[in-house]
């Protein structure tokens, strides 16, 4: 099976620049799987999990916190806003932040202050899902 | 001609004052190294952002809804200029360099009839350009990026000037910031935000096949809506990164300089207070000698 280069890409640091077989990324609308030869497609993100393939072997899971992706046949680049190795997040440790975040956003008293927590709850809920999904798994 | 007790002090304050200039070389050469290796980090999503934008809008024939981010408002009256300087002092001609160009930027813009307005980063900046363009700063932030600078930083400015943007306080803006090339070597550097200016916007190819044909999920006009702001925090991110390790290696250069002229001024003092001293001691004997002589 043939393979193409993606590259996984924060503002603060390059996260993953390689050849792969397939990935999995979290599409708006769907996980969305690349493989050699994609037709192209520009896609936003959720927060989610990107699964990196290599030879039917996942390689590694990072979770990223929504961004964008654009695939052509020969490659595909993602550019998030943050990515963190899924097995590093801590169950514990969301949850209180799952809870924190929910007190800020009935403490929020602009419209604008309401959007960020909101936004912030999404992606620690996503958070939470992924790992519990993830420790299940292992 | 001075005491001995003069040279004495003035040479022990030149060397505490080498001693400071000493630690700031070098906490401003390890401090260099960080930036340094966080604004080469941050470059490839810059970079690959700029070519996203630039796939996208070779590819756009008609928008469904018009951005002004990308095409700006249609007018050119007010012009927004960012300016980025450093909190600190004491980093040679950092500031000042970018205060001049500044300058002459707003002198043009007015030149041209446009209205200016301000934005400036930094305490250094903010201080000079109040005297002289009180009235026309309108926001300013300062202490950003200690110890280091954060994405989330970056975007609280961008998000601010996007807000400005959308209440039509200003049509067109240009930041400008130190490139950082080498320590020794920092560049002036403007960059327009809005209006997007994608590189070569001439030479549209006239739909050739191999060009793909993107296909967008959920839709163009959504993804520009969340691809533009971003793109200015993230040329407003790298510009400021820039701009630290401009800083750092500027002032490393400017402390670098500075040690070398205390240690010139140290030993010139010494050679003076240590003739002082044989002169004070020959003069000393040659009174004795010639004490011990008139009583012969």
């Amino acid at each position: 099976m043939g393979t193409f280069s993606f590259s996984l890409v924060s503002p603060e640091k390059v996260l993953l620049e390689q050849d792969v077989s397939m990935v999995v990324i979290p599409g708006l609308e769907g996980d969305i799987g690349v493989l050699p030869g994609h037709a192209p497609l520009l896609t936003l993100l959720r927060p989610g999990v990107v699964k990196v393939y290599e030879e039917e072997k996942i390689l590694v899971k990072i979770f990223v916190d929504g961004g964008f992706s654009e695939i052509t046949p020969e490659r595909c680049m993602t550019l998030v806003t943050e990515g963190i190795p899924l097995e590093s997040l801590d169950k514990a440790s969301l949850e209180i932040e799952i809870k924190n975040l929910l007190e800020d956003l009935n403490d929020s008293q602009t419209a604008e202050e309401r959007k960020e927590a909101d936004r912030n709850l999404e992606i620690s809920r996503a958070k939470l899902l992924e790992i519990m999904a993830y420790q299940k798994a292992s | 001609m001075a005491t001995l007790k003069a040279l004495r002090d003035r040479r022990k304050s030149v060397l505490s004052t080498q001693k400071i200039t000493m630690a700031m070389k070098m906490v401003a050469g390890a401090k260099l190294r960080r930036a340094q290796e966080q604004v080469e980090a941050s470059r490839p999503y810059a970079f690959r952002m700029r070519e996203m934008l630039r796939d996208l809008a070779e590819n756009t024939q008609a928008l469904e809804s018009p951005q002004p981010l990308l095409i700006g408002t249609g007018k050119t009256d007010t012009h927004l200029i960012v300016i980025a300087t450093s909190d600190r002092g004491l980093c040679g001609p950092f500031n000042s360099s970018l205060i001049r160009h500044s300058r002459k930027l707003i002198t043009s813009f007015q030149g041209q009839g446009q209205r200016v307005k301000l934005f400036c980063v930094g305490r250094k900046g903010k201080e000079v350009l109040s005297r002289e363009y009180k009235d026309l700063i309108v926001e300013s932030f300062t202490e950003i990026g200690h110890p280091r600078l954060r994405f989330s930083e970056a975007q609280r400015i961008a998000d601010s000037l996007l807000n400005m943007y959308e209440d039509g306080l200003f049509d067109m803006c240009t930041i400008i910031f130190n490139h950082f090339k080498s320590a020794m070597i920092q560049e002036v550097t403007t960059q327009q935000l809005i209006p997007v200016r994608v590189d070569s916007p001439e030479k549209k190819p006239s739909f050739s096949p191999l060009k793909a044909i993107y296909e967008y999920e959920p839709s163009e006009s959504t993804i520009l809506d969340q691809l533009l702001p971003q793109n200015i925090a993230v040329q407003v991110y790298n510009a400021l990164l820039e701009n630290a390790a401009s800083e750092q290696g500027a002032r490393m250069t400017a402390m670098d300089s500075a040690n070398r002229n205390a240690g010139d001024m140290i030993r010139k003092l010494t050679l003076a207070y240590n003739r002082t001293r044989q002169a004070h001691i020959t003069r000393e004997l040659i009174e004795i000698i010639s004490g011990a002589e008139a009583l012969h």
